[in-house]
């Protein structure tokens, strides 16, 4: 079972996907929309774990709803909330119910998020993570017991190019390619002179790359993010290019910015993609694309 | 030297440990918890002067050199008639002390601190936990520095997307543990082992709960 995703991935179109985030609760009304929206002009949609370890209605459950709705679910796994039991099983069901794209992730520290005294897991870290999944697909579980019934996936991994100091972020980057990962999403990059140099190194290895593309809603926003995000940074030129932005303009501007630097990495055929991330403003995603000349 | 690290509990969980018990004997302990200013002499008098104004009758209270030594019974013994009219013993030192008297004397114990983990002084009044005794080490190809614990996620493959020159996501105080291996195996020439793939980690190696028997020799 090869998911369209992936048949996406291997035709060598420039490849998109986006983001949907579950809801705190059972309302799944605006996800839904988000979801009818995006389905038909993006190649996947990334469904969120617990974003910032914030509890919400699971991300196997918004893959389901991408499913259902007709659209091309990745499936984003943390490391955070369970052990290698959980994963598994989690993994097994997905397949079972035709999501066949699982993104990898260690996910981030409980202490970032609204249930600050909660035990985390970590029983697998990111890499491991995709083994596990190869694993999987090969009829066994991790303790090399046989499947009856196997699963199937497209998976993947991120990468933080900008990260400081950058050589340990490419050793991990590297095993997850090793443990067989097959694609790799970036963090967010605003400096592409730089993730241009990061691909020179990237394309000696066989994964698709797909770039990621944060939506600035406004300069600080921008600055916030140069603080207080790990691995991301806005140069001061785009900064100033958003608070150049007339009054109530700014979120025009950064869907400009958002869809120039993809129509830019496309048109210099910098990776074999871009993964947007709109924060919470998923419905504009269209229009980013329409910038960037996709649609 | 191996140190426990603790930390009072607020004065109202002690209050309400206490609650209904009158008569209390105050012990800490002349080792880790004195050099942490958590249970040595002066914060075993302070209690004292604390609980006695609050209307609790203060029996005795002593500071043995050891509490986790098997001869904390023994050195407790010359106050056997003050503990023997208590209600309680309010224990000031880490739970290895408190569990070893309450396995020596029978007698209520009362802890009035909480143990946050057992680690060395790095510095001065700087404390660091530096092993969780795992029961698989891996520091043999970490350059003797140990992700495990020092990791916040105690990841053993790399660092996580969270790390920002060299500090930890949690904390940017915090330095990650995995930008110290890194140096660390660069100085050495030895950045190769960073590119192992570590497994899983077995569990089973970390006996729940922690139990050794020798073989007969
Ligand atoms: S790897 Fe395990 S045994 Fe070794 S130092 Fe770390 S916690 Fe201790
Ligand atoms: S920033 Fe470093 S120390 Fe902190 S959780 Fe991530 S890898 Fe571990």
């Amino acid at each position: 079972m090869v998911s369209a995703f992936k048949k996406a991935l291997e035709s060598g179109k420039f490849v998109v996907t986006c983001e949907a985030a579950p809801p705190k609760g059972t309302n799944l009304d605006r996800m839904a929309h988000d979801i009818e929206l995006l389905k038909d002009k993006v190649d996947g949609i990334n469904v969120t774990d617990h974003q910032s370890s914030v509890m919400r209605f699971p991300s196997l459950g918004g893959a389901l709803l991408v499913k259902e709705l007709g659209g091309e679910p990745i499936l984003q796994m943390t490391c955070r909330d369970r052990n290698r039991l959980a994963l598994q099983a989690d993994l097994l069901f997905a397949s079972y119910k035709g999501i066949h794209n699982v993104l990898c992730l260690t996910g981030d520290s409980i202490m970032l998020g609204d249930h600050k005294e909660a035990k985390s897991v970590f029983d697998l870290d990111s890499s491991q993570l995709v083994a596990v999944v190869r694993t999987l697909e090969e009829g066994k579980d991790t303790s090399g017991n046989d499947l009856d019934g196997g699963v199937s996936f497209c998976a993947g991994a991120i990468v933080t190019p900008e990260a400081t100091p950058l050589e340990p972020q490419l050793i991990k980057f590297e095993k997850k390619i090793e443990a067989g990962a097959e694609f790799i999403q970036t963090q967010a990059v605003f400096d592409l002179d730089r993730f241009k140099e990061f691909m020179e190194y990237a394309r000696q290895f066989q994964v698709k790359i797909l770039a990621g593309i944060i939506l600035l809603t406004s300069a600080p926003m921008a600055r916030f993010m140069n603080k207080n995000i790990a691995g991301v940074f806005v140069p001061q030129d785009l900064i100033d290019e958003m608070a150049s932005a007339p009054k109530g303009q700014a979120l025009a501007k950064g869907i400009e910015i958002a869809g120039r630097m993809i129509r830019r990495i496309q048109e210099e055929k910098m990776c074999d993609g871009v993964h947007i991330m709109a924060i919470g403003k998923e419905d504009l995603v269209p229009e980013i694309m329409s910038v960037a000349g996709l649609i | 030297m191996i140190r426990s690290i603790t930390q009072l509990k607020s004065e109202e969980e002690i209050d309400r440990l206490l609650e209904g018990l009158m008569r209390v004997f105050i012990v800490g302990c002349g080792t880790c918890v004195t050099l942490t200013h958590t249970g040595g002499e002066p914060e075993v008098t302070a209690m004292n002067e604390s609980l006695s104004k609050k209307g609790k009758l203060i029996t005795g209270q002593t500071v043995v050199p050891v509490a986790c030594d098997n001869l904390t019974s023994d050195m407790l013994g010359e106050f056997g008639p003050q503990m023997d009219q208590s209600d309680a013993l309010l224990i000031m030192t880490c739970a290895f002390g408190v569990q070893t008297i309450a396995r020596q004397l029978k007698k209520m114990v009362v802890p009035a601190l909480d143990t946050l983990f057992i680690g060395k002084e790095t510095g001065p009044g700087e404390f660091n936990e530096v092993c969780i005794q795992c029961g698989t080490c891996i520091i043999g190809e970490t350059g003797g520095i140990c992700p495990v614990t020092s990791c916040h996620k105690g990841l053993v493959n790399g660092p996580c997307g969270g790390t920002d020159n060299g500090k930890c996501e949690i904390d940017r105080r915090k330095d990650c543990v995995w930008t110290m291996i890194y140096n660390r195996l660069l100085d050495l020439g030895r950045l190769d082992s960073m590119r192992i793939i570590q497994p899983p980690r077995n569990h089973l190696g970390e006996p729940t709960p922690g139990k050794m028997i020798l073989p007969e020799a």
